[in-house]
């Protein structure tokens, strides 16, 4: 049995709770979390410590999450073998990101109840548990089923079928050519041919990916920051927006850092209003954490709020803030209509280009309707597709596409080196398989099937 | 009134293709052996096309000789032409194909059963199993013979209620209206083995005089020596050509006007034919747009006039097949000398056997071949050989043999059976493997001769011989590995000959070799020569350098496969107190019985979960019987 390889899963309810974690078991559950853990050396760190530290990404080398990480060698722990716990951030985004992370560095997203029945196996759990371990891996079983068969969106699966069936008459047509060589109906399926079909189903895999990325934001929520001078009525926009609108999450304070996230639910957009470095204690972002990181704070945000004050004239800070949100999508507020007017419009207008403009004050709770207008125009008027945005929902589904992207790149790189075709084959023949676990469809007969309906065979 | 006949280790039915492998395996391991046969002049007889191997099945020959099987000596002494097949694709795929002489290949076996100690040869007709309590103990004949064995092998081929169909002519009869064995498979079904129908059928036969050769296009064999057998030495030179041609619209029109007619289109309920190997009919109605289809004429031998028409298999009428066969060309004079036939039988749900052939129900009792719902002469010998084996161990208290599905195509073949059983007869495919690029032609020996030596089929010389093979590849790898290869005028000479982008620093001769564009014999140009090695280890050692890196990811599958296999469910597990599996998943896991996790995660129905379940249940019980 595969008994002794690393799975991983988050082992938290999803979306509740402030704390949520990703759980490892198996001999290289502490290597593959060391390798993209930025703080101490987990590979050196006592048994049975917490550590602080971060999750980093591995190809962009950017903060995944800061987290609190758990490290308990073998024997003394649930399953015997080595476990870590990754405590990262409430909500669905920042625990998700790790486990992504760390099945990307070869931990397998485990099988439902399958913490429990290494436990088991291992003699951790009580002989007269067994059966209730065995009810456990059904009870998860179908329920894993039933949320799989609910996030399985129509569109995905017909996607999936199709690429499937693309690559079937490929792999079918390599096929015949070598069961029946002199069979003359059909022409020898070339390099040519083969590179030509693995670049086309690449690149659905690819775009499938990347809608998948879409996919989290729609779900999650866009990142969205205000900015401003101080006093310009930052949090009262946060104010509004939260009271205006049902709140998804609670307010969720970080324990080991000062960012606060707002879920709000503009008009059928999700914003995950961030209060980067906490807005409502100083009130200037600038000031606080300096131009150079407010900057990388703004790059990682999908939309940026950017409030300005019709009592004042533009001064040069705003010219700034102007200046540095060039080239990211953004909405700018003028805020404080009540008062007299003081901010050059036209200089306004000018800079702000085809960007949407709002005025509002938000004191007498006028020109909400229209920002909130602005906000779901924005977005549904983007480039982002919302049409595709809830195509690929779960990480196990994420996880098979890039193994079936993975194997098709091993395919590729066979046809270049110039491998006979029936050796390529063998990797078309494993995304085949890859895109079936996501649809649940893993019957090898199909292939033989497939080649008597495509051909007409005999001797 | 009954008389006993004799007492013997094991029993073989059948001296066809299974039936000869069955029973040579069993007298050469020690087994005292008897093979009854309904007609010794039909012994390895082919009633269908005259050709042993192609893909897969040439793989399956090959396995048979590296266990100590004789279907491939035999066909290197009978051949008329022989073809290495699918040579521009990958090593995997390779596979020989033999055109036989059939008439030969029979004398050929006879003469080889004959000549075989431990194995007494006879003509007779069994018609029942003589069973107690579950156990096998011998066969009765219609003569009233009761022999007596401890094991005993069924191989009835097509005999079985056999009815011959063409038009609307129907009779009970064997293949090539040999008798049919009817009383035996009513023995098995009240035994309780469950019976099913299947069907298959061949083309006619023509007269070689008759034909317009000047019409068809030919087919020659290879210039290349070549055999089955790894013992083979001398190799037939003098090969004859087969010919291509093809039908037109002419035939299709036959065909469709005469639809009605055919036994197996007449409406009729019958039995399920292989998709595989359809019949002309078939063809015509299932891919009508076609606008023609190839037909290979196959002499039948040398000492014959006979023609296989291959490609024509047929149950319509045999005035229709007067019509039909003129319709083409070449064949426009041909003289039918065998008209065509459907043929029905029973054959066994596989699914009732244990992977080493034995039936589930009645110990000591083993079937091989076409009774078992394959179709083709490699398959039937591969689980012939297998089912000799596992009789003859069964005799002697040995260890039962196994193939899993990483050790051979006739593993693959059995596995399939016995796991998902058939619905139309099984033809092996290369699909059919995961791990082909692991099966291949060339590494049979050095995946079962260890296992054919082990079980005593395998002579000293030949080990002897293999083991030198085998040590000759791996130290001319370790040669390799050290050599360097430096750019020179004559090295990049031959890269440019050979296609590849000249060499600019020096590089070991191994990792040159991994160039897809170079053979072992350019290598081989550029460095000192290893005079001491054969052609067959330069080729081997050419494999298994060029696709290393694929051969390691296959290896690596079938290591966790293994972990599986590892895995043995016990005898007397009982689904039904296992809580959470699911119904599904309990039906087929008390049908099928399999030995192993791996077995069992391999039946349609049984879902990871399932396994997980299982696992647990079965551990369970290991950790029970610790603590006590």
């Amino acid at each position: 049995m595969m008994e002794t390889d690393t799975i991983a899963a988050i082992s938290t309810p999803i979306g509740e709770g402030a704390i949520a974690i990703v759980r490892l078991t198996g001999e290289d559950a502490i290597q593959i979390t060391s390798k993209v853990f930025k703080g101490k050396n987990l590979l050196e760190v006592d048994s049975h410590t917490m550590n602080y530290g971060k999750i980093m990404e591995p190809e962009t080398q950017e903060i995944a999450d800061e987290v609190m990480v758990s490290v308990m060698r073998a024997p003394k722990t649930f399953t015997r073998e080595d476990v870590v716990e990754i405590n990262c951030h409430g909500g669905m985004v920042a625990v998700n990101r790790v486990l992504e992370i760390v099945l990307s560095e070869g931990a397998r997203l485990a099988e439902p109840g399958e913490f429990t029945k290494r436990a088991f196996l291992n003699g951790r759990i009580d002989l007269s548990q067994a059966e209730a371990v065995m009810d456990l891996i059904r009870a998860k079983t179908d329920k894993a089923m039933n949320v799989a068969l609910k996030q399985m969106d129509g569109r995905l699966s017909g996607l999936i079928q199709r690429l499937r069936q693309d690559l079937l008459e490929t792999v079918a047509h390599v096929e015949v050519n070598i069961d029946y060589p002199e069979y003359d109906d059909v022409e020898e399926m070339s390099h040519d041919m083969m590179r030509t079909k693995t670049k086309e189903v690449h690149g659905e895999i690819e775009e499938l990916l990347s809608v998948a990325k879409q996919g989290k934001i729609l779900r999650e929520g866009l990142a969205t920051a205000i900015i401003g001078r101080p006093n310009v009525g930052k949090s009262s926009l946060m104010n509004t927006l939260v009271q205006e609108n049902k709140a998804i999450v609670t307010e969720i304070p970080g324990t080991t850092r000062d960012i606060i996230e707002e879920y709000v639910n503009v008009r059928g957009v999700p914003l995950r209003l961030v209060d980067t470095a906490g807005i409502r204690e100083t009130e200037d972002i600038v000031e606080r954490i300096g131009v150079e990181r407010s900057r990388q704070v703004l790059k990682e945000s999908d939309l940026i709020l950017f409030v300005l004050n019709n009592n004042e004239p533009l001064i040069d800070e705003d010219l700034k803030l102007f200046e540095a949100i060039q080239g990211l999508e953004y909405i700018v507020i003028i805020n404080k209509t009540d008062l007299e007017q003081k901010l050059d419009l036209d200089k306004v207008k000018e800079l702000a280009g085809e960007r949407s403009i709002v005025a509002t004050s938000l004191l007498k709770e006028e020109g909400v309707d229209e920002l909130e207008k602005a906000i779901a125009d924005t977005f549904f008027a983007g480039e982002i597709d919302t049409g595709d945005l809830t195509y690929v929902s779960n990480v196990r589904h994420i996880q098979l596409l890039k193994k079936a992207k993975k194997a098709l790149e091993d395919a590729m790189e066979g046809l270049e080196l110039g491998m006979p075709l029936d050796i390529v084959q063998i990797d078309v023949t494993r995304t085949w398989e890859f895109l079936g676990e996501i649809i649940g469809d893993t019957a090898s007969d199909s292939l033989i099937d497939q080649l008597f309906s495509q051909f007409c065979l005999g001797k | 009134m009954t008389y006993n006949a004799g007492n013997y280790d094991v029993i073989v039915i059948g001296a066809g293709h299974a039936g000869v492998e069955a029973g040579v395996a069993a007298a050469r391991m020690g087994a005292k052996t008897l093979m009854l046969t309904l007609n010794l002049d039909m012994v390895a007889f082919m009633p269908c096309n005259p050709s042993i191997g192609g893909p897969a099945k040439g793989i399956v020959v090959r396995e048979i000789d590296a266990l100590g099987g004789v279907m491939g000596k035999v066909i290197d002494k009978t051949y008329i032409q022989m073809r290495m097949l699918n040579t521009g694709k990958g090593p995997a795929v390779q596979a020989l194909r033999a055109q036989a002489d059939k008439a030969l290949y029979s004398i050929e076996m006879k003469k080889l059963i004959e000549n075989e100690k431990n194995l007494t040869i006879r003509q007779g007709m069994v018609e029942k199993l003589i069973v107690e309590d579950g156990v096998c103990k011998g066969v009765m004949t219609e003569t009233n013979a009761a022999y007596y064995a401890k094991a005993v092998v069924v191989t009835t081929g097509t005999y079985m209620r056999g009815k011959v169909l063409m038009g609307d002519l129907e009779y009970e009869s064997g293949p090539n209206n040999q008798r049919p064995s009817v009383k035996l498979s009513e023995n098995l079904q009240e035994l309780g083995l469950e019976l099913v129908r299947f069907k298959t059928g061949t083309p006619p036969r023509v007269n070689s005089h008759t034909i317009d050769y000047s019409k068809t296009e030919i087919q020659p064999g290879d210039d290349k020596p070549q055999g089955f057998s790894y013992e083979t030495t001398e190799f037939i030179t003098d090969q004859i050509p087969c010919w291509l041609t093809y039908t037109n619209e002419f035939t299709h029109e036959v065909i469709n006007n005469n639809l009605g007619l055919s036994a197996m289109y007449s409406g009729a309920k019958r039995g399920t034919g292989p998709r595989y190997c359809p019949s002309i009919e078939d063809k015509i109605v299932r891919f009508n747009d076609k606008p023609r289809h190839q037909i290979f004429l196959e002499p039948e031998g040398r000492d014959t006039e006979e023609v296989y028409v291959q490609g024509l298999s047929t149950s319509l009428p045999e005035s229709v097949q007067h019509e039909m066969v003129h319709s083409i060309p070449g064949l426009e004079n041909a003289e039918i000398m065998r008209a065509g036939y459907a043929i029905e039988y029973d054959s066994i749900v596989p699914t009732q056997l244990w992977p080493t052939l034995e039936t589930k129900t009645i110990s000591g009792l083993f079937t091989a071949g076409q009774i078992n719902g394959t179709s083709g002469y490699e398959e039937a010998a591969g689980q012939g050989i297998m089912a000799g084996i596992n009789a003859a161990q069964k005799v002697f208290g040995k260890e039962q043999v196994i193939l899993d599905r990483s050790q051979g195509y006739i593993g693959v073949l059995i596995d399939d059976l016995v796991t998902k059983g058939t619905n139309e007869p099984y033809r092996l495919l290369t699909s059919r493997a995961e791990y082909r690029l692991l099966l291949r032609h060339d590494n049979a020996d050095l995946r079962l001769t260890e296992i054919g030596r082990q079980i005593g089929l395998i002579t000293d010389e030949r080990y002897e011989n293999f083991q030198v093979k085998q040590q000759a590849v791996e130290e001319e790898k370790k040669r390799l590995k050290k050599l360097t290869i430096k750019p020179s005028e004559a090295v990049n000479k031959i890269m440019e000959e050979a296609g590849a982008t000249p060499l600019k620093e020096a590089i070991k001769a191994y990792d040159l070799l991994k160039r897809p564009e170079l053979e072992y014999y350019d290598i081989e140009r550029m460095i000192d020569k290893n005079t001491e090695i054969s052609n067959e280890v330069k080729d081997q050692v050419g494999i298994q350098v060029k696709y290393e890196g694929y051969i390691k990811k296959a290896n690596e599958q079938v290591e966790r496969m293994l972990k599986m296999e590892d895995k043995k469910v016990p005898d007397d597990i009982d689904y039904d107190a296992i809580s959470g599996l699911a119904t599904e998943a309990r039906q087929k896991l008390k049908k099928i019985r399999p030995l192993s996790l791996g077995q069992a995660s391999r039946i349609s129905g049984v879902n990871p979960a399932d396994i997980s379940i299982l696992l647990v249940y079965i551990e369970q019980g290991h950790i029970a019987k610790i603590a006590n």
